[in-house]
């Protein structure tokens, strides 16, 4: 049988205030799905939520890996499952090497029962890995003992992303804008990446506004988010017609979403003009 | 075991030497009660216990007039100390009268969980007074001891280089600069006594428990660093593993003189039980293009307030000090560094890095002070704090003295909390809760622990996980 991810109407609020109203989806493995939608339709916050973020607060609704209810677990578990997210923002952690961090990634997710202090990778081993895949991610070896995320360059910070997956072999990937940040070359070459590493293995769940990402990676499943809500589902078809002619058409076709949208976004305004 | 740089008693005479001063010490001592407090007979007793000479005896009666003339600091943290409930001097037998049986299980269970040799652990919990060393390191003594590198515990050296002792005792850290220094001076035990002769480079650290020596635990070390023109030496003190001990005072002072050209490492890392108040006085003087550096790291202690400065007395004259502090549930960490210029073209930098977690309290005090004519000198201090939890609390006490216009005087500080996103981040790559805020403090030490020789480095990441551990929840 082939193993899913599923979300059922699945509604989120942080702090109190709700965010998405009523997500539904489900991934195979093997299969690429696009998430579209302008700027706080909720993409990342069901990135967030499908990866355990801790201010997520699930009010209505299931998340399902492989039929198991998975909204009790945190992240480490949900990593140690199979789940990986590419961040829009990924965070620096100063002090701490690439190569370390990653060969504790790498070590935990494929030994999911491991506990603390327990025996890493061989390092021999991993480092050979580590080295085979930033090569092919076209990365220099200085990279690997860079601290984590620290002083990267936008572009930089993605590639660190691709190279995390590339390690950590997930069955499930979400990738938030990891286009964004990245010159056309780099795209082009993060889009065949993600290809070569998810195969016909990998779910994928790529967020994006553009074609460049998906020139590799065809979306079987196009998603629309508005206001909140998935409000429209299609092939690929759709996602041309998103990133050629943008929003407009979906708001046209989906007035009552359109205007939650627009709350949501004074909304926003009011709460930072205030603080 | 007449010095510590030899491996063997050379002849017949140092073994009777041994035996003798044992049976002087049983016969005419056995009456000499280890007992509390402190005034002018104890400091006596111990003196004539020593069988020091006579103007060390003067030095410390002198000591004790000062400490009782002195108030106790009205700054740092709360220091709650009967004086006169305190052990000032315990014979060697008395610290090992101890047993294994009396160390608290949480101390040997750190012990296991570092992975302490059973030698080592049981002369780290002050139950064995000698750590077995001696083998392994003979043949390293000799060669120093063929350089005319001294290298053995203060209490020999008075009675072996009295001369040498007598001269700098006191000379950088006088009794008169604060109660602690001149309680230390009154009644200090143990400690290591340095002398590195000209041009002498000892190219591996010098570690505090090559020397065997029962009154290796004193509470109230004495250490002095001579290092002569144009040498070297890396001094290593303490140790990762926790120091169990029953004493809860303990006031170390270390003097260092680094002559011309000269260079002196002194590395401490401690990690004391958390009924300890350690308060201790670390001084150096710099001379021309000389550098002193310190790295200090303290963790544990109900109070520790330590500050080691550098004088730079010379022009060329380098201070570095780098420390760290790790507070948690009911410790004060007041540590800091001080360096004064006192000759142009001097330079110093000070890299301080603590840690604050389960209610713990760190606080930064540093002084910087350029004297009057010390022109064309550069001091950079940056201090960053980490707080793992609302509970938990740092401070900074930066004081800056410039009395010279063309100088350079940079001061940043800054404070952190463990962000919940960081946090997020590392777990959603497997890490656990606890590996994660373990990683993101080895990560803000890190600038420092690269500093410290390897084995040490180790020791303190390791060190740093284990005070993690159960943080979280
Ligand atoms: N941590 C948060 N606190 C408050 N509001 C948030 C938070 N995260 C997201 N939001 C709000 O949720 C909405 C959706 O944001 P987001 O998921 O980032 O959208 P997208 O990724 O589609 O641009 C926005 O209105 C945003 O302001
Ligand atoms: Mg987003």
């Amino acid at each position: 049988m082939t193993e899913t991810l599923k979300i059922k109407n699945l509604h989120v609020a942080v702090g109190g205030k709700p965010i998405l109203t009523g997500v539904t989806m489900t991934i195979r493995r093997g299969e690429v799905h696009a998430l579209m939608g302008p700027n706080g339709s909720g993409k990342s916050t069901l990135a967030g939520v499908i990866m355990g973020h801790p201010n997520y607060e699930v009010t209505e609704g299931t998340i399902e890996l492989n039929g198991k209810d998975i909204l009790e677990w945190d992240a480490t578990e949900r990593a140690r499952a199979g789940i990986f997210m590419a961040f829009q923002r990924p965070m620096a952690i100063p002090g701490v090497k690439m190569a370390d961090f990653l060969r504790h990634a790498t070590t935990n997710v494929r030994k999911p029962d491991r506990k603390e202090g327990e025996q890493l990778i061989p390092m021999r081993e991993f480092r050979k890995e580590l080295r085979d895949k930033m090569t092919q991610l076209r990365m220099d070896e200085e990279f690997a003992r860079r601290y984590v995320n620290d002083g990267f360059s936008g572009g930089e910070m993605k590639r660190a992303e691709i190279l995390q997956m590339a390690m950590l072999r997930p069955k499930f990937a979400i990738l938030d804008e990891t286009d964004s940040g990245l010159d056309v070359d780099a795209v082009k070459l993060a889009s065949q990446s993600i290809a070569e590493i998810g195969g016909a293995d990998m779910g994928i769940l790529i967020i994006t506004h553009h074609d460049r990402l998906l020139e590799h990676n065809t979306p079987d499943f196009t998603h629309v988010m508005l206001g909140g809500r998935i409000v429209e589902t299609g092939g690929v078809d759709l996602a041309r017609e998103l990133y050629t002619e943008g929003y407009d058409k979906v708001r046209q076709r989906h007035p009552e979403d359109a205007a939650v949208e627009k709350e949501m976004a004074a909304e926003k305004k009011f709460v930072s003009g205030v603080a | 075991m007449a010095t510590d740089l030899q491996t063997m008693p050379l002849d017949g005479q140092d073994v009777l030497g041994e035996i003798q001063k044992y049976d002087f010490v049983t016969e005419t001592h056995g009456v000499f009660k280890a007992r509390k407090g402190l005034n002018e007979q104890i400091v006596c007793e111990i003196s004539e216990m020593k069988r020091e000479p006579r103007w060390m005896r003067d030095f410390r009666l002198k000591s004790l007039k000062v400490f009782e003339s002195k108030p106790m600091p009205r700054w740092g943290g709360n220091i709650g100390i009967d004086f006169q409930d305190i052990y000032y001097y315990l014979k060697p037998t008395e610290h090992q009268g101890k047993t294994w049986d009396d160390v608290p299980p949480e101390i040997k269970e750190t012990f296991d969980k570092l992975g302490i040799p059973e030698a080592e652990k049981k002369f780290l919990a002050g139950v064995k007074a000698q750590f077995e060393s001696e083998v392994v390191y003979g043949s390293l003594k000799e060669d120093l001891a063929q350089k005319g590198v001294i290298f053995t515990d203060t209490d020999t050296a008075v009675r072996e280089h009295g001369d040498l002792v007598r001269e700098y005792i006191g000379t950088i850290i006088p009794p008169e600069d604060n109660k602690f220094a001149a309680l230390n001076s009154a009644v200090w035990s143990g400690g290591s006594f340095i002398y590195v002769p000209k041009g002498v480079k000892i190219e591996f650290p010098l570690q505090a428990y090559f020397r065997i020596n029962a009154e290796r635990m004193g509470q109230f070390e004495r250490t002095m660093i001579l290092v002569d023109e144009g040498a070297e030496v890396h001094y290593v003190e303490g140790c990762t593993a926790p120091m169990y001990s029953s004493e809860s005072l303990h006031s170390a002072v270390v003097e260092i003189i680094v002559r011309r050209g000269a260079r002196c490492r002194y590395t401490t890392i401690q990690n004391w039980a958390n009924n300890i108040y350690n308060l201790v006085t670390k001084r150096a003087v710099a001379y021309g293009d000389a550098l002193m550096e310190w790295i200090d790291g303290n963790l544990g202690s109900r109070l520790t307030m330590k500050y080691p400065a550098v004088y730079m007395m010379e022009p060329g004259a380098r201070g570095e000090i780098l420390s760290i502090a790790f507070a948690s549930k009911g410790q004060h960490q007041d540590a800091g560094a001080k360096v004064v210029h006192c000759a142009p073209h001097t330079k110093s930098r000070i890299i301080s890095k603590s840690i604050s977690k389960n209610g713990g309290r760190s606080s930064y005090r540093g002084l910087c002070k350029v004297q009057d004519g010390a022109v064309g000198s550069k001091s950079n201090v940056v201090c960053d704090a980490l707080i793992l939890d609302p509970k938990s609390r740092s401070d900074t006490y930066p004081y800056i003295e410039v009395e010279e216009q063309d100088v350079q005087v940079e001061h940043e500080a800054s404070v952190s909390r463990i962000g919940e996103e960081q946090l997020f981040y590392l777990q959603s790559r497997g890490l656990t809760e606890a590996e994660a805020s373990s990683m993101i403090v080895s990560g803000f030490i890190e600038p420092l622990v690269k500093e410290l020789p390897m084995e040490y480095a180790v020791e303190m990441n390791r060190l740093i996980e284990l005070q993690m551990e159960g943080s979280v929840g």
